[in-house]
C-alpha cells in the first residue's frame, strides 16, 4: 500500500520507538500534523514558540537515553528552532528536528515562510537533509536517528518540502543503516590504552577530569570505578555532573570558572591528567597558556578526534567510545600487578586538603534578613533528598545550582553548558517531565532567563507537568550585574530588571500555583509546601539578595591558580 | 606553513558548502579551492590550497574527516606530490610584442588558444611558482584578464587517497 510522505514521516517515527514529538504546526507541516492526527503512537506536545520545543526533545533526551524529537514549520518555525539546535549541538545532545519547507517548485522564489533551512542550520547540527524525492524520506529518517545517536551525538535536521509530504509511495523502513563516509568509532586502541594504565599506576599526582561525554556514554559507572580503583582526586565539568557521585570523599568539586580551588588548583599542579569526555574548553582551563606553564602529562579519551589537542596539547590521546575505553582500561589495571604508590597518594591527599582549607570550600555567610540563593540551593536538595532533576537556565542561579545541588547521579542535571541560552530551563523541565511523570523536577532560574521563555506554562497547564520552578529572583541579570561589578568599575549598564511581572499573579493566571517568598525562615516551609503538592506547578519567587556573588571565581583570561575566593573582595 | 589537502566527499547536494563554511565558521585560511567529480560519478574530488600552524592544520584536517559527506582527507603536502593549476592569460599583443610573448610562452611551455588582430590568450599549466613566474616574466603592463584553476594535487607513486 502507497502511504503519503507524511504518513512515512510518522511510520517512521513510530519504528524508532519515539514517544514523544515536541512541536507547533504551521503551513508547510500540515501533511504531517494530518498524518500525526490519525495515529495514537506517537503523541505530540504542542508548546508556545517552536525554541521551547527544540528544548523539551533537548531536555528529554539528556534525562534519558533517548533520541528527543521536535516538529516545527517552515520560515519562522525554523529560525525559532535554531536556538534550540545549537544549545543541542554545542552539548552533543542526539535529537532529530523535522522542518516543513515550501514546495519544491517554490524552492528558492522567496515563497511565503520560506528560509534555506538547511543553510542556516548547517554550522549548528551534526548533519543535515533536504528531502526531495518522497522516496528517500524513510532512509533519509534512518539515517537521522543514526547519526543523531552514534559516534559523538548531535542533533540533525530533516528538511521535507510540502509537495513531498504529499506524494505517495510504498512506505520501505530501512533495517540497517551504512554511511559510506560515516564510521563511528568504538573501541580505542589497546596498546594506547595499556600505555595510559601504566602512565595512571606511576603517577605521583594523577587527577582525574570528566565531562558530559562520560553522562551522554552511560559510563558513569565505570568512571567511578576506574577513581576508586586508582584512588586519585575527581572533578567534574558543568556538564558532567552526576558522573561521578558528589557525595564521595574523592570528589573535589566541579571544575574552571566557579569551580572548587582544590579541583582548580588539583588540574594544574597534577603530574598526570586524565580528561575523559571533556574538551578543555575556555570556561574549565581559562587560559590556556597558563595552563601549560606547569608541566603534567595528559591522557585523553574522547570519540570526537577534533576534541583532542584543540587546546591543549594531549601526551596520549585516545579516540574512542567511553565506555568501551574505560572498561578496557579497568581491565588493564586491575590485572596489574602494580598497584599506586599508596605513600604518594597520601601524600597527594594532604596537598588536595590543604587548598581545600585554604579556599574554604563552597561557602557563604548566610542572613537572617535576606535569603541567601545558595541557601535555597542547600533546602532545595535536603528536601528533595538529592534525587530531583535539576533543569537550570543560565546565569547565577545555574552556578549556585551546579556548586550546591550535590548530583550523584547522571542525567540528573539538565543545563546548557556549551551555548548557555537563556530560556532553556523551563521547556527543558518539560521535556524530563514527560519523560519521568513521577519522578520531582525542579526548574531552577532566574527572573531573566524565566522571561525568555515564561509562555510555557501554559504547555506545564496542558500537559499537567507538576514542574516545581524556583525563581531565584535578585532583580538583577545577576551574572551580568557581577562582571560589571568586577571588571567594569561598577557601571550596571542594561542589568537591573525594572518592571518585572508579579510571578504569583502571573504563576495563577496561567492555572498553576504561585508563591511569594521574601524571608530566609519561609524557604524551607515555602520548598516544603510546594514540593508536597505533587500534582501541581508552583512558581516559586524568591526574593534574594540582589549583591551576592558566584565564588569561586576564575576570572576570564586568568589561569586556573588565579582564582578569586569570596574573601578577597 | 602552505598545506595542500585532498579530500574525496559523497556527491550531495551542498557538499561544497559544508566545506567552505568549515573553513569560514572556524577562521580557517583558503588560498585556493577546486572541485569536480571523480571517474566514480557518486564522488567528488577537492584540492584546498591552506596555510596555519602544525596545530591549526591538525585541526583543518580533523574537522573535514568529521564532515558527514567527507570519505577521506589528505594533507598532500606530508609527501611527495605533484600540483598543477592551470591558468588562462589574455595579454595585449601588438607589433614587436607579438614574437616576444609568443617566445615567453613557448619557454613556459605554454600555447596560445586564441589569436586576435591585438590579443594572445595563453594557456599555462603548472605549479603555483611556474604560473607566478610566467607573470612576472611578461609583466603586469600587457595583462588585459588573467583567470586560474586554483590547484589540483595528487599523490606520487603509491601515496593514493582511498575511498
Amino acid at each position: 500500500m502507497e502511504l503519503t510522505g507524511a504518513e512515512i514521516t510518522i511510520r517512521c517515527l513510530q519504528e524508532e520507538g519515539v514517544e514523544y514529538v515536541f512541536g507547533y504546526p504551521g503551513g508547510a507541516v500540515l501533511h504531517i500534523y494530518d498524518a500525526l492526527f490519525q495515529q495514537e503512537q506517537v503523541r505530540h506536545v504542542l508548546v508556545r514558540h517552536e525554541q521551547a520545543a527544540v528544548h523539551a526533545a533537548d531536555g528529554y533526551a539528556r534525562s534519558s537515553e533517548k533520541v528527543g524529537v521536535a516538529l516545527v514549520t517552515s520560515g519562522p518555525g525554523l529560525t525559532n528552532a535554531v536556538t534550540g539546535i545549537a544549545t543541542a549541538y554545542l552539548d552533543s545532545i542526539p535529537m532529530v528536528v523535522i522542518s516543513g519547507q515550501v514546495p519544491t517548485f517554490a524552492i528558492g522564489e522567496d515563497a511565503f515562510q520560506e528560509v534555506d533551512a538547511v543553510g542556516i542550520t548547517r554550522p549548528c547540527v551534526k548533519h543535515n537533509y533536504l528531502v526531495k524525492d518522497v522516496k528517500d524520506i524513510a532512509a533519509t529518517i534512518k539515517k537521522a536517528f543514526y547519526l543523531a545517536k552514534s559516534g559523538r551525538p548531535g542533533p540533525v535536521l530533516v528538511d521535507i518540502p510540502k509537495d513531498v509530504s504529499a506524494q505517495r509511495t510504498e512506505f520501505v523502513y530501512p533495517e540497517s543503516v551504512k554511511i559510506r563516509s560515516y564510521n563511528p568509532v568504538g573501541k580505542g586502541d589497546s596498546i594506547q590504552i595499556r600505555h595510559a594504565a601504566q602512565m595512571l599506576l606511576d603517577a605521583k599526582r594523577p587527577m582525574i577530569y570528566s565531562g558530559g561525554g562520560v553522562v551522554l556514554a552511560e559510563a558513569a559507572g565505570q568512571l567511578t570505578e576506574l577513581v576508586r580503583l586508582l584512588g586519585a582526586p575527581c572533578t567534574n565539568t558543568l556538564m558532567g555532573l552526576g558522573g561521578f557521585p558528589a557525595g564521595d570523599s574523592q570528589f573535589v568539586g566541579m571544575l574552571g570558572m566557579h569551580g572548587t580551588y582544590e579541583a582548580n588548583m588539583g588540574m594544574q599542579y597534577c603530574d598526570v591528567l586524565l580528561a575523559v569526555g571533556a574538551r578543555f574548553d575556555d570556561r574549565v582551563i581559562g587560559n590556556v597558556e597558563h595552563f601549560a606553564q606547569v608541566p603534567r602529562k595528559i591522557i585523553h579519551i574522547d570519540i570526537d578526534p577534533s576534541s583532542i589537542a584543540k587546546r591543549v596539547k594531549v601526551d596520549l590521546p585516545i579516540v574512542g567510545d567511553v565506555k568501551l575505553v574505560l572498561d578496557e582500561l579497568l581491565d588493564v589495571l586491575r590485572s596489574s600487578k602494580q598497584k599506586p604508590d599508596a605513600v604518594e597518594m597520601a601524600s597527594w591527599w594532604k596537598q588536595i586538603e590543604e587548598w581545600r582549607v585554604k579556599g574554604g570550600g563552597l561557602r557563604y555567610k548566610n542572613s537572617s534578613e535576606i535569603i541567601k540563593p545558595q541557601y535555597v540551593i542547600e533546602t532545595l536538595h535536603k528536601i528533595t533528598n538529592g534525587d530531583a532533576y535539576v533543569a537550570s537556565d543560565v546565569g547565577q542561579h545555574q552556578m549556585w545550582a551546579a556548586q550546591y545541588y550535590k548530583f550523584n547521579h547522571p542525567r540528573r542535571w539538565i543545563n546548557s553548558g556549551g551555548l548557555g541560552t537563556m530560556g532553556f530551563g523551563l521547556p527543558a523541565a518539560m521535556g524530563v517531565q514527560l519523560k519521568h511523570p513521577d519522578a520531582t523536577v525542579a526548574c531552577v532560574t532566574g527572573e531573566g532567563s524565566i522571561q525568555m521563555n515564561i509562555q510555557e506554562l501554559s504547555t506545564c497547564k496542558q500537559y499537567h507537568l507538576p514542574i516545581k520552578v524556583l525563581a531565584l529572583n535578585n532583580r538583577y541579570l545577576g551574572m551580568v550585574r557581577q562582571w560589571q561589578e568586577f571588571f567594569h568599575g561598577n557601571r550596571y549598564s542594561e542589568s537591573y530588571m525594572d518592571a518585572l511581572p508579579d510571578f504569583v499573579k502571573l504563576a495563577e493566571a496561567y492555572g498553576h500555583i504561585g508563591m511569594r517568598i521574601d524571608h530566609p525562615a519561609d524557604v524551607e516551609p515555602a520548598l516544603r509546601e510546594a514540593f508536597a503538592r505533587k500534582d501541581d506547578l508552583v512558581f516559586m519567587d524568591f526574593r534574594t539578595d540582589p549583591g551576592e556573588n558566584v565564588f569561586p571565581m576564575v576570572p576570564g583570561g586568568k589561569g586556573l591558580s588565579e582564582v578569586v575566593l569570596a574573601e578577597e573582595l | 606553513m602552505r598545506h595542500i589537502i585532498s579530500l574525496l566527499m559523497v556527491n550531495e547536494a551542498g557538499a561544497l558548502s559544508r566545506v567552505a563554511g568549515l573553513f569560514s565558521a572556524r577562521g580557517y585560511n583558503i588560498e585556493s579551492l577546486t572541485v569536480a567529480p571523480t571517474e566514480d560519478a557518486t564522488l567528488s574530488r577537492m584540492t584546498i590550497v591552506t596555510s596555519g600552524s602544525d596545530a591549526v592544520i591538525e585541526q583543518i584536517n580533523k574537522q573535514l574527516n568529521k564532515l558527514i559527506d567527507v570519505v577521506s582527507v589528505m594533507d598532500l603536502s606530508e609527501g611527495e606530490h605533484i600540483e598543477r593549476e592551470l591558468m588562462l592569460v589574455k595579454v595585449r599583443a601588438e607589433g614587436g610584442d607579438r614574437e616576444e610573448l609568443k617566445r615567453l610562452t613557448d619557454i613556459f611551455r605554454g600555447r596560445i588558444l586564441d589569436v586576435s588582430a591585438h590579443t594572445y590568450t595563453i594557456e599555462l599549466t603548472g605549479a603555483r611558482v611556474k604560473l607566478d613566474s610566467f607573470i612576472d616574466a611578461i609583466g603586469r603592463e600587457p595583462i588585459l584578464e588573467t583567470v586560474r584553476t586554483g590547484a589540483s594535487g595528487i599523490g606520487r607513486g603509491n601515496r593514493i587517497l582511498n575511498q
